[in-house]
């Protein structure tokens, strides 16, 4: 029953994230990946990251997916048209991704080969009071700086994407 | 494992039927509502009191044209309805309608799945819900659909701050996520409900929680972006039949899962007001056997002729479910469900209430007034509780 | 049939971040660029969660928890960074972005 469930929704973040990459126009890109963090969020579930699969639809696909379709939308920028590459790069880029996920997949499969099994319920930490323990003991100055980051991105956003008043 | 995979595809079954019917007279009970404010009668005709319209509508709107015009972007546009309308449905399956119960020999909840990050999955539920009102307005290839549909995601996603750091706050005195032990810990009392008890009464945060609620939803005075008289219709200008009912059907689904949150996190869920030692078991029957007797005067001394006919047979039927409410049998689960529907109720009332009477907001004033005003007082009291919880625990 | 082994997971993310380097090398449009950048880091989340998992600490849910926090960060600066080129430029390819001068 769980391998059922990573086989589906991992083959759904598959094409999803091949849809992101070959879709000829943004927004049908924007969609695929919010059905890539969707799946995700199940693939989160199932290692027993309850708080982090919340957090994953609320914040990935629920606000920095709608702000990638809000700036299309406004943007209304059309499919992308093909204009001529260097053929070197189009001789050699395929394969060589192809190495680089053979090179990774390798690596996997030499440190972990069979290793942990993953279930439902094999870890019961992820709880959001475990998290948040975490976050306010060991994790504290982390969280104080990343807040000053958020701090910072606003500012910088509305600096630079605003009308000029002059 | 059978037992529990039977107990609950019945639960689904019933919360369905139940909510389906609860989504085709809300909009009965708005209709009649805002009438009666506007000092005029209402759905009348069909059936008595209007009460088969919702009927009349689902046909009406089952039997239109389902046009699907040449210029939109097809799948897009076929997706928006079906993404609103399920992310609308979503929250009903973590919502507790009551305590647990037996069933035929099986201990269950009322509830058709209890999550420990059940608010989480709400929010997450109710974030979802602004991809199908954006893409609905950029795939019908219309100016309006597209400006209705940006101004109302862009409300939707404005509003969600408040609403969490609303959420946020009776939670620091709940301790807990999951939606069951949320109504557990507020069990007892008026005074243990979140609204009351505690360091700090969460008021504020549930008047804020409301004027998000409002705003989420899209109602008055926050519906700018879908006014008749404005852009046209919004973001479902160009939908039509099934389609602009599962609009609809999302928008009224959204107002009874934000009714809902507000009642089990503020209001206490399906505890009763006062302990079942001191009477509150009989508030029901003394409520309902009062309507009865009323709508059996009215009917008496009615002026029109089908009121005679009518009001009668409603008072009789409200003293027989005033009469059920006094079984000792059902007692156990009718009540605290009596309880939390009365209270989802008041809050849906106040939803209609201020539909009949507010006028609405312009979108730069709707705006101005979540980022300068609801969003510093939301942070503000969610410090407050914080620093009250940890002075006092 | 009802456990799988954890490469599984790490093979998936190295699927999930090969592609996303394919689309950050193969796309012109700028806003697909920055869509693949944030494929890549969800394939590092994914990756962060399962270590977590295995060796079952809760230390990899924060990791992946502050590289949410960035990114949100980081997409709200580069998309009002994609905004002011779109108003300086009319376009969004990124071969025609070459020159600081206009």
């Amino acid at each position: 029953m769980d391998a059922v469930i990573f086989l589906v929704f991992a083959i759904i973040a598959v094409v999803c994230a091949i849809n992101v990459v070959i879709q000829s126009h943004p927004i049908s890109s924007a969609i695929s990946l919010v059905g890539v963090m969707g799946s995700l969020a199940v693939l989160y579930l199932l290692l027993g990251a309850e708080f982090l699969a919340a957090a994953q639809v609320i914040v990935y696909a629920g606000a920095i997916m709608v702000l990638f379709v809000f700036v299309i939308m406004l943007l209304n920028a059309g499919a992308e048209t093909r204009k001529g590459r260097s053929f070197m790069v189009q001789l050699l880029g395929v394969p060589l991704l192809v190495t680089l996920l053979g090179l990774l997949a390798y690596i996997v499969q030499r440190i972990y080969p069979i290793g942990t099994m993953v279930h439902f319920g094999g870890f019961t930490h992820g709880t959001p009071q475990d998290v948040g323990r975490a976050l306010f003991s060991t994790y504290l100055l982390p969280f104080e700086v990343t807040s000053v980051l958020i701090l910072i991105a606003i500012l910088g956003a509305i600096v630079l994407a605003r009308k000029e008043m002059d | 494992m059978d037992a529990f995979i039977i107990i609950s595809l019945i639960k689904v079954l019933v919360v369905f039927a139940v909510l389906m019917t609860t989504l085709a007279y809300l909009q009965w009970v708005e209709r009649k509502v805002i009438a009666h404010i506007q000092v005029r009668p209402g759905p009348y005709r069909v059936g008595p009191h209007g009460l088969l319209q919702p009927l009349a509508d689902v046909i009406k709107l089952v039997t239109k044209e389902d046009l699907l015009p040449p210029y939109v972007n097809k799948p897009l546009y076929l997706a928006a309805p079906f993404l609103a309308i399920t992310m609308a449905l979503l929250p009903i399956s973590v919502i507790p309608f009551g305590p647990s119960i037996h069933v035929a020999g099986y201990q269950t909840y009322m509830q058709l799945t209890d999550l420990n990050i059940g608010v989480l999955f709400i929010l997450a539920a109710s974030s979802m819900g602004v991809y199908g009102i954006a893409l609905a307005g950029w795939s019908s290839n219309n100016k309006y659909a597209l400006l209705g549909g940006l101004r109302s995601s862009a409300q939707m996603i404005s509003y969600e701050l408040p609403m969490s750091l609303a959420v946020a706050a009776p939670l620091l005195l709940s301790n807990t996520l999951s939606l069951h032990d949320l109504v557990l810990t507020q069990d007892g009392g008026l005074w243990h409900w979140n609204i009351f008890r505690g360091p700090f009464p969460q008021i504020f945060s549930f008047i804020i929680f409301l004027i998000a609620a409002f705003a989420e939803t899209n109602r008055v005075p926050f519906d700018l972006p879908e006014a008749e008289n404005e852009l046209v219709a919004g973001f479902h200008t160009e939908y039509s039949s099934m389609k602009f009912a599962s609009f609809f059907m999302a928008e009224y689904a959204n107002m009874i899962t934000v009714s809902c949150m507000a009642t089990l996190l503020f209001l206490g869920g399906w505890s009763a007001p006062w302990p079942a030692a001191y009477g509150s078991g009989f508030v029901p029957a003394i409520i309902f056997a009062v309507a009865g007797l009323v709508a059996l005067y009215h009917g008496m001394n009615a002026a029109r002729g089908r009121d005679r006919l009518t009001f009668p047979v409603f008072g009789v039927i409200f003293l027989i479910i005033a009469a059920i409410f006094l079984l000792p049998m059902v007692q156990d689960w009718l009540l605290p469900l009596f309880w939390f529907c009365a209270k989802t109720g008041s809050i849906l009332f106040a939803f209609i209430w201020i539909r009949g009477t507010l006028p609405r907001f312009r979108y730069d004033q709707l705006m101005g007034f979540t980022w300068k005003f609801l969003f510093p007082v939301a942070m503000l009291n969610l410090l407050v509780t914080g620093l009250l919880v940890a002075w006092f625990s | 049939m009802s456990e799988i082994p954890i490469s599984w997971f790490l093979t998936l993310s190295a699927v999930l971040f090969v592609l996303g380097v394919a689309g950050f090398l193969f796309r012109r449009n700028i806003i697909t660029v920055f869509m693949s950048i944030e494929l890549m880091l969800n394939a590092v989340n994914l990756t962060f969660i399962t270590f977590s998992y295995h060796w079952k600490q809760v230390d990899g849910h924060l990791f992946a928890f502050f590289v949410m926090v960035v990114a949100a960060a980081e997409a709200a600066v580069g998309l009002a960074i994609i905004l002011t080129i779109f108003k300086n430029r009319s376009t969004l390819n990124i071969d025609e972005v070459e020159t600081m001068k206009n």
